[in-house]
């Protein structure tokens, strides 16, 4: 049994201790968002966030993630309460076939928690590690950008709250 | 705009998860929409066509009458498209499946536009054997054409029929009512609901050959940027694709594939991978080879230890070298000449300025050769399929293109009946043609029949896919030219050497599980497809206006590679070289190379979207090439009978590495009537920067046994350094028009955008793609006089006889 922390719920999870993450997300917790692209962290369709950091979750153990902050993009919100995030990729339609969008999202969530002031190259620049074969990328970009907006804003409206969420940065990057 | 509609796509598991009904042995409609109310009930004569195949169903409407609009032709009974339920509630069936061009929601705006209902209270089901009517594959962008069409007419005459029951009912002629809002109502303020008017056998009748169209004027859903109603799904966690397809008891096989093509598995000793946690069964059927395991991760880590233990005999002799020319030459081609005009007499005048057969004596002529390598589909998901064998009926959920196809090749690989396999549509990733979904159908359908009553979903590898999947194929043109003295084309040869580019299904030879069992079912015999559409000859006719002109397809029935369809198939080739060939005269010409396009072109409609572009670009007061920094164009008509696309772009070379950075690109379009014109820039900018992405990045590899370009590293597809710095779509608004299929539109004339860009900054021209850094920088070292001579590039267009 091991126990993982995902989207602020504690799992205990009957799995072999090398299983990745992404198998058990999938299949033990039934969390659809994080996909298999490529099993070797080239394409980062299964990315989430690990202590704030994203995290290809298809190469990251779960033995390695003990009293870790694991947050997928089911944690980001809901169908009927979508966060800022996902809000932002709504309503600028950034998706064709939709199969890289989570973990574009999660990485961009990574950034934009961070510093939600983030540049144009910043964003492009952290991106890099994701691909899409749709050619959805400046659909992509722009929705990054709404999304930062989005946060911005909360940022001024919630100043506390939203340095208290913040979680500290550790563990392994991507 | 309407709000996004926000449904969960969980409620479509309800869709995809077996019911009781369907462990039925004879699968009807009926069993699917069971209990949908009233219409249902006029189904009793359609079960007896479920088990018709599409050509037999083709013939007998053939027999029947005028042609239908779309793919009526295919099912002209309404109620195989629309159904009406005694509660109002509206079910919609297409043939056609979603895989990210936007399809469920178009479809749903045409049908709740005619129909006269909110998009909320459509519910569409895309492809089903036993449940939607058979429109073969959604491919070469026909969706919007075909399955939009038909819908658009059945919606009109499905309200239409519902205006007249309520005539009936309230003694009033048609034109005293109108429908509205999912109701009939009269001047007086009667109103009967859809529901209420609705009655058995109401909408089961042939659909007519023409319908009272709404008017443009009159649009409320359609030509409007409806929200896709699957994005919320997606972005929120849904179960969105058949990756996330989840069945009780359900099982996870991996395949243990051979080497390479052709390799015959020896022995195999399965003791230790059947000791493995987890492990429930290794399948063996000839060459086929599997491992079943109650979790994911122990199935991957089962197919390791199997794949080391298996001892195979490889077969597989590939061309030596990656050079494109010399490995097609090397083959045999069947010649079809598809295009010629002989001079100005036979064109009865419309090339009456130039010249016949002789060349006059002040001519220029020019000659070059363009080659693609192979490329890959290249999906961001792997295959995966879903099988579930129960009662002698085996179902499948499949991101497939065609499931009326694949159904016909599983049950010839299992020796079933087609009624005794389903094949149920479920959205993978997207798959930009055919790619390994049918083969992942495939083996899930064997692995299932061999463990009956357990769900089992077969999940392909990245490696897997990128050695398995079919690749769009190789290719290569040849053309020449001559200029007449007013700079006019003259004379145009043109020729494109090609494998075929569809292997689909079909036969079980189509499937890996069919030619890798022992029953060994041989792969289909290659046929070139024919013209107007083609196929490596796709696009080889060009729209411009040529007064003598001859265009031949070298078909190439040897295929070294496991090829088949890539999205716009030798139309990405053939624009590539016509539009960079375009510019190659123009230079010679002396002419502006939009100028010199809009002088070959009589289509007003091809000239407006060229203007069109060139106008939003800025191309008159643009910024002359070169030191590194170039501008593009380039146009086509898709298959030269769908959406026309022009686009320009600007870019820099850098010219120490060779790495192209993509500014400002603007496209313009004509899709015709436009039902979402969101989905249409979606597209488009898709397109383009997919195109870019194969244009400048793209090659697969392979050694003289296997190939080599098995992950991201070794396939290397655009990220986002490379994106432009921006893409800007514009649609031309032509109402009331047909409509013209545009999924594919954008692949030629982004690639040829590209190559005139970099001609332009740096005054050479490269032929070969991709243009990697790696061959610009080769271009750019190499010395001047030694361009002309080179097969790969070339400084200017090699000159027979100077101006």
């Amino acid at each position: 049994m091991t126990e993982l922390k995902v989207n602020g719920r504690t799992y205990r999870v009957d799995a072999e201790p090398d299983t990745p993450l992404l198998y058990v997300l999938r299949e033990d917790l039934h969390l659809n968002a994080a996909k298999f692209g490529c099993g070797i962290g080239q394409c980062g369709s299964c990315t989430v966030l690990v202590d704030g950091a994203a995290t290809f979750s298809c190469v990251t153990p779960i033995i390695a993630l003990k009293g870790k902050d694991i947050v997928t993009l089911e944690g980001l919100g809901s169908i009927e309460k979508p966060g800022p995030m996902q809000q932002a990729f709504i309503a600028e339609q950034s998706a064709q076939c939709g199969y890289c969008i989570p973990g574009m999202m999660m990485r961009a969530q990574a950034l934009l928690q961070d510093n939600p002031d983030a540049s144009e190259e910043q964003i492009r620049a952290q991106l890099r590690p994701n691909l899409c074969r749709c050619g959805t990328h400046m659909r992509i970009l722009r929705a990054v950008r709404r999304a930062a907006l989005l946060m911005q804003a909360e940022r001024k409206a919630h100043p506390q709250k939203d340095r208290n969420a913040r979680a500290p940065r550790q563990g392994p990057k991507r | 705009m309407p709000a996004p509609r926000g449904r969960d796509l969980r409620d479509e598991r309800a869709q995809g998860t077996p019911d009781p009904a369907d462990d039925t042995p004879v699968l009807t409609r009926r069993a699917v929409v069971g209990g949908a109310g009233a219409l249902i009930v006029s189904f009793t004569f359609a079960g007896a066509w479920a088990q018709e195949t599409g050509v037999e169903r083709r013939r007998r409407n053939e027999n029947a009458g005028p042609k239908l609009p779309g793919s009526l032709d295919n099912d002209p009974f309404l109620d195989a498209w629309i159904r009406v339920d005694s509660q109002g509630a509206v079910t919609a069936f297409t043939g056609k499946v979603e895989f990210g061009q936007g399809i469920k929601t178009a479809l749903l705006q045409v049908v709740a536009e005619e129909l006269e209902v909110a998009l909320e209270q459509v519910k569409l089901i895309t492809a089903d054997t036993a449940a939607t009517p058979n429109e073969g594959f959604t491919s070469g962008s026909h969706s919007v054409q075909d399955s939009g069409t038909a819908l658009r007419n059945a919606a009109a005459q499905v309200r239409d029929l519902l205006i007249a029951e309520a005539g009936a009912r309230f003694k009033l002629p048609a034109d005293q009512l109108r429908a509205e809002n999912g109701a009939v109502t009269d001047a007086g303020g009667r109103r009967l609901t859809y529901g209420e008017i609705v009655a058995p056998n109401l909408l089961h009748v042939r659909a007519q050959p023409t319908s009272a169209l709404k008017s443009p004027n009159d649009f409320k859903l359609m030509s409007r940027a409806v929200q896709r109603t699957d994005i919320p799904g997606k972005v929120t966690g849904g179960v969105a694709f058949v990756q996330d397809l989840r069945l009780p008891r359900m099982l996870h096989a991996r395949i243990v594939r051979p080497p390479g093509y052709g390799a015959k598995l020896k022995s195999i000793e399965t003791g230790a991978v059947e000791k493995m946690p987890g492990v429930v069964k290794i399948i063996r059927d000839g060459s086929f080879l599997a491992v079943v395991a109650r979790r994911e991760f122990q199935a991957i880590k089962g197919m390791h230890v199997l794949a080391e233990a298996a001892q195979w005999e490889e077969n597989a002799h590939l061309p030596k070298g990656s050079d494109v020319e010399t490995l097609l030459s090397s083959l045999t081609p069947k010649d079809t000449t598809i295009f010629e005009t002989k001079g100005a007499a036979d064109e009865g005048g419309a090339g009456a300025s130039a010249p016949s057969a002789a060349l006059p004596a002040k001519s220029a002529a020019i000659q070059a050769t363009y080659t693609r390598p192979y490329l890959s589909h290249a999906s961001i998901g792997p295959s995966c399929a879903v099988g579930h064998f129960v009662d002698g009926t085996v179902t499948v959920w499949t991101h497939t293109q065609g499931v009326y196809p694949d159904r016909q090749a599983i049950a010839e690989m299992l020796g079933f009946a087609p009624e005794k396999v389903r094949c149920i549509h479920m959205e993978g990733s997207g798959c930009y043609g055919h790619n390994g979904a049918d083969d992942a159908a495939g083996d899930a359908a064997l692995i299932a029949v061999s463990m009956p009553g357990q769900p089992i979903r077969v999940q392909w590898m990245r490696e897997q896919e990128q050695a398995w999947e079919p690749f769009g194929p190789a290719m290569m043109a040849k053309v020449d030219a001559t200029l007449d003295p007013a700079g006019r084309i003259a004379s145009w040869n043109y020729g494109v050497w090609s494998n075929t580019h569809s292997m689909r299904p079909g036969p079980a030879g189509a499937l890996l599980a069919g030619q890798h069992m022992t029953r060994e079912f041989p792969p289909p015999v290659p046929r070139p497809l024919p013209q107007p559409e083609g196929g490596g000859d796709r696009n080889a006719i060009p729209l411009y206006v040529l007064p003598k002109a001859k265009v031949v397809h070298h078909f190439l029935p040897d295929m070294p590679l496991r090829v088949s369809a890539l999205r716009s198939l030798g139309a990405y080739l053939n624009i590539y070289s016509i539009e960079s060939f375009m510019d190659e005269l123009a230079l010679t010409a002396g002419a502006d190379p939009v100028e010199f396009r809009l002088k070959h072109l009589e289509d007003p409609r091809a000239a407006d979207v060229v203007r069109k572009a060139a106008e939003e670009f800025g191309w008159s007061t643009r910024e002359r090439g070169g030191r590194g920094r170039g501008c593009g164009f380039a146009f086509a008509r898709y298959k030269n009978l769908a959406a026309y696309c022009a686009i320009a772009m600007q870019i820099r070379v850098d010219l120490e590495s060779g790495h192209i950075s993509v500014g400002r690109v603007i496209a313009a379009v004509d899709a015709g009537q436009i039902i979402n014109p969101d989905g249409v820039c979606n597209q488009i900018e898709g397109a383009i920067v997919q195109s870019l992405s194969w244009t400048m990045f793209e090659s697969v590899s392979f050694d003289e046994a296997r190939i080599t370009s098995l992950d991201w590293a070794r396939y290397p597809i655009m990220r986002f350094d490379s994106v432009p710095e921006s893409v800007s779509v514009h649609p031309l608004d032509r109402p009331g028009t047909p409509f013209l299929g545009c999924g594919e539109a954008g692949q030629g004339p982004a690639a040829a955008a590209l190559a005139n860009a970099l001609a332009d900054a740096t005054g050479k021209r490269l032929r070969d793609l991709p243009l990697s850094p790696k061959r610009v920088k080769g271009m750019l070292t190499a010395a001047p006089s030694s361009d002309l001579k080179s097969s790969a590039t070339h400084a200017t267009p090699s000159v027979r006889a100077a101006v």
